[in-house]
């Protein structure tokens, strides 16, 4: 008799290990298919997994057979005109082997190896090697944000916190156990009393007696505190720190007629990878879009990256809209905020030392950490001096400079880089 | 078929399996294949496993417990990718050639689906494992579990002392060889598989004194020795490379020499799979079919049942003209499938043609013939021996000649009285592994000199080696640890050499 197994249950992901092989061994050519896919993201895009292509050549494992040339000689079925002799055609190179090729309908043909990785492994291979900066120190904010948790019960406390029920429970109990050797006292006086008064004739300077004496102890029964500070319990409630879950991102960019489109696409690419990686820290995160020229403006994802303005450039603008956004709708002890900023280089001069005053007095204190890029190959200019006082002033604070398209990633590996321990 | 079907005892007219019902078919199942058809099978051990087990299974060739390595994660998710894709439909069934046989059985299919699969690989496969000789000669049912086990964790204990990196890079080599590393013609006596793990600690020793001894002794010899080569590395040429390696490759560590050798045991088991394609699908089949048919018959499955397996089936067969685009090369299933129906009806009801062709055969007992020809054969001598020109005619088989040399390609047979037996024989050949595989053998060390290793390509109709030699060298190299070139030998005899590793600079100069 057959042996039937049902081996449903057992593990699945019998493979998982040897995909895990697979992406080990293909590390390089995959990461550089995650940092060309990352152009090609939606900023907010972060619940997909990724389609990876690598060259089909690298993963073939080669083995030894026969090359083409020389003769060969085939059957196949399917004969509806060919006589013996018949001399056909070579079929192109292509299309060899009838319909055989193999060709794939989905665009990647036998040059690419592509499959999907999921969300994880494609942040995991996005951000090896990289932490987020002062997360120490967020926790040291954080714990000026705090809930209160309850705790048991303590003997102090304040009025609003006063637990009645037990309270009360014990006060009754109090009250019980100071007047019990009256209370006894008191029933044995009762039924004294009792039988003199059935006692006939009366005894009446006995029933007198006993009732003064009853009288004086009814009155220190009663004189016991119907509630006494030793009563009092209160809810008792301890601080915990509250962990702040909630990041939200500025992402500020200039969008100035200086700016160009390129110089815009590698801002984005810039800002999608800093919102990748900080979603991968946080629960929530949300992101501010501020643009501006000589004057800032709170915009969309299209409205930020398509758009385009010309004009001056005032950067201290984007700082101001940015500090009130804060204040209005993200009070520090919620939120983790994390700024970014693109820019060429460019802003009116007066302007720059504003822009510095306004980092130290109402910015900086307040954020996570400031990253800023500059894109552009020239000089630096005025904003890029001031901001280097920043740097100093501020651990907090970060700046570098991204020349071309290619720097992006590893300046922002830079910036993130693992704090060596 | 109604005419004659008996108002019987229907097992069950749902379409989703039971454990009950499942068993209740495979008593049936196995009551016909035993009692009727009087198949000779393992005992069976069925699994029923979920389609991301199957493809797991898939993944490691059909192998229930794999060693670790990258190339069944590739496997794996490319299967993934195309089942997907809704391109592939997974296969219905794996069958291990194991005793007991194990068969799986998926758990979306439907109890009529289980029932074909049951049929097709617990009783087919399962008898064709058991009596054909090729299985008999170089598998070890019995044992082959056991070692599985073993090898996996045999690599990772390996992979735990000489890390990851190390035993990958040495499996990379062994694959690249694998076709190399089997016996084609003769088993080497000695123990089974199932000693395998007991002797292998003994052998990690002998072998590596082996190896010491052979290169010791060597390097005694004075230069000028040198061409009465008295002593000649290999003696003879040696077709399996893999075995040659593991045996003399002098710079292995006996762990290496290990791996080796089970990508080799693991490369043999499969041998016999490679040259059976034709006939074990074929077999498996015919008696699914057969089955199947007679459960119909005894009323066992409803009509609705038999509508569904019949359209199964007749997917399973189905075989796309060369000019069609789904066409891939032909269909062993399709081919090996009507090759077994065939020969029952040339038992049965022989024709002229028949007659005169297959006198032997021709109005004998078909399942005493079928049972012949399935454990006497392999797809190349089958076909050679059973194509019959109904068939050729029913697939209009015709061959065509490819050479290089000439512009145009040539017909060079059809399916008429001058093309049956050039059509048949030319068949035949395809399906001979020696011809689809370049003959490739080991054939000196020039072990008194820089110790490079020659292995000669015996060239057949002038077809070279593929591109992807020069890949497979290096791996070669590796292992081996000297140099490593190949000979190319021509239809005169003459030789060159064609490929060598490491390419010598002005090679190197001329490629780059």
């Amino acid at each position: 008799m057959a042996m039937i197994i049902d081996r449903r249950l057992d593990g699945r992901n019998k493979s998982a290990v040897n995909r895990q092989r697979l992406l080990r061994r293909y590390k390089q050519q995959i990461k550089k298919s995650v940092s060309d896919a990352i152009n090609k993201r939606s900023i907010t895009d972060t619940q997909s997994g990724e389609k990876i292509n690598i060259p089909a050549k690298d993963v073939t494992e080669p083995v030894i057979h026969h090359g083409s040339g020389g003769i060969h000689e085939h059957i196949h079925p399917g004969n509806k005109e060919f006589s013996e002799g018949d001399e056909v055609r070579r079929p192109d190179q292509s299309a060899q082997g009838g319909g055989g090729s193999k060709a794939s309908n989905s665009g990647d043909g036998e040059d690419e190896f592509g499959f999907e990785i999921s969300k994880d492994e494609y942040l995991d291979l996005l951000f090896e090697e990289l932490a987020l900066p002062n997360l120490v120190k967020t926790k040291v904010v954080a714990q000026s944000a705090h809930t209160l948790v309850r705790a048991g019960f303590s003997n102090t406390g304040v009025a609003s916190n006063l637990n009645l029920a037990r309270t009360m429970r014990r006060a009754k109990g109090r009250k019980i156990a100071i007047a019990s050797p009256y209370s006894k006292r008191c029933r044995e006086l009762e039924e004294m009393l009792e039988q003199e008064l059935e006692r006939k004739p009366h005894n009446e300077e006995k029933i007198g007696r006993l009732r003064d004496e009853l009288s004086v102890l009814r009155a220190r029964i009663d004189a016991i505190p119907f509630i006494d500070t030793y009563d009092l319990k209160f809810n008792q409630f301890v601080p915990e720190p509250k962990p702040i879950t909630q990041a939200v991102m500025f992402c500020i960019m200039d969008v100035s007629g200086s700016m160009s489109q390129a110089t815009k696409d590698i801002a984005k690419r810039f800002f999608i990878l800093l919102y990748l990686f900080l979603s991968r820290s946080y629960e929530k995160t949300e992101v501010v879009f501020i643009r501006h020229h000589t004057s800032a403006k709170e915009v969309d994802e299209e409205e930020f990256f398509y758009s385009r303005e010309t004009g001056g450039t005032i950067v201290s603008s984007a700082l101001k809209l940015m500090r009130d956004i804060i204040r209005d709708r993200y009070p520090t002890e919620d939120w983790n905020i994390y700024a970014a900023q693109a820019s060429d280089g460019d802003n009116w001069e007066d302007d720059s030392a504003t822009c510095r005053d306004l980092m130290f007095s109402s910015i900086m204190p307040y954020l996570q950490y400031y990253a800023y890029v500059e894109i552009h190959n020239q000089e630096h200019q005025g904003l890029w001096r001031e901001y280097e006082k920043v740097d100093q002033a501020f651990g907090t604070f970060s700046m570098k400079q991204i020349r071309n398209v290619e720097e992006i990633y590893p300046v922002f590996h830079e910036l993130f880089r693992k704090e060596e321990a | 078929m109604s005419e004659k079907r008996k108002k019987g005892r229907l097992i069950s007219n749902q379409s989703d399996w039971t454990f009950d019902l499942i068993e209740e078919y495979n008593r049936e199942i196995e009551r016909i294949a035993k009692e009727v058809y009087h198949l000779d099978c393992y005992p069976v051990q069925l699994e029923l496993i979920s389609s991301e087990q199957m493809m797991d299974a898939y993944a490691s060739v059909g192998m229930p417990i794999g060693y670790n390595h990258w190339s069944f994660g590739k496997q794996f998710v490319l299967t993934e990718k195309n089942y997907k894709r809704g391109q592939m439909n997974l296969a219905y069934e794996i069958v291990i050639n194991s005793n007991p046989c194990i068969a799986y059985l998926m758990e979306e299919n439907t109890l009529t689906m289980q029932a074909l699969v049951i049929a097709h690989a617990a009783y087919g496969h399962n008898s064709f494992f058991k009596g054909n000789y090729l299985f008999k000669i170089w598998t070890d049912a019995e044992a082959i579990i056991d070692y599985l086990i073993f090898a996996k964790h045999y690599l990772a204990e390996c992979e735990e002392k000489h890390g990851v990196e190390e035993v990958e890079d040495i499996l990379d080599s062994c694959h690249a060889l694998m076709n190399f590393g089997v016996d084609r013609y003769k088993r080497r006596t000695g123990g089974t598989l199932e000693d395998e793990p007991l002797v292998q600690s003994d052998r990690e020793l002998s072998l590596q004194h082996h190896v010491n001894e052979l290169w010791r002794k060597l390097n005694i010899n004075i230069p000028q020795e040198k061409e009465t080569g008295s002593q000649r590395i290999p003696p003879e040429p040696q077709e399996n490379i893999l075995y040659f390696l593991e045996k003399n490759a002098p710079l292995l560590k006996s762990w290496q020499r290990e791996v080796i050798r089970i990508v080799r045991k693991i490369a043999q088991y499969f041998y016999p799979q490679r040259q059976t394609q034709v006939m074990n699908e074929g077999w498996a089949c015919f008696w699914h079919y057969t089955i199947m048919n007679h459960m119909y018959d005894e009323g066992l499955i409803n009509d609705a049942a038999m509508l569904e397996f019949m359209h199964t089936h007749t997917n399973v067969i189905a075989q796309p003209d060369f000019d069609s685009p789904y066409y891939s090369g032909i269909n062993p299933y399709a081919l090996g499938f009507k090759m077994m129906m065939d020969i029952r009806r040339i038992c049965e009801s022989p024709t002229e043609e028949d007659l005169q062709w297959f006198p032997d055969i021709a109005n004998s007992d078909w399942q005493k013939t079928l049972d012949f020809a399935m454990r006497n054969f392999k797809d190349e001598s089958f076909i050679g021996q059973y194509l019959s020109p109904r068939l050729i005619r029913e697939f209009r088989l015709f061959s065509v000649l490819d050479d290089d040399r000439e512009e145009n390609l040539k017909i060079s047979a059809i399916h008429d009285d001058v093309g049956y037996r050039k059509v048949r024989e030319k068949l035949s050949a395809q399906y001979n592994l020696s011809n689809r595989e370049p003959n490739l053998q080991v054939y000196n060390v020039d072990h008194q000199g820089d110790r490079t290793l020659t292995l000669r390509y015996y060239q057949d109709k002038n077809r070279p080696l593929s591109d992807t030699t020069d890949e497979v060298i290096k791996h070669l190299h590796r292992l081996w640890g000297f140099d490593v070139q190949i000979e190319t030998v021509d239809n005169e005899g003459h030789a060159e050499i064609t490929h060598r590793c490491p390419m010598s600079l002005h090679e190197e100069l001329e490629l780059g």
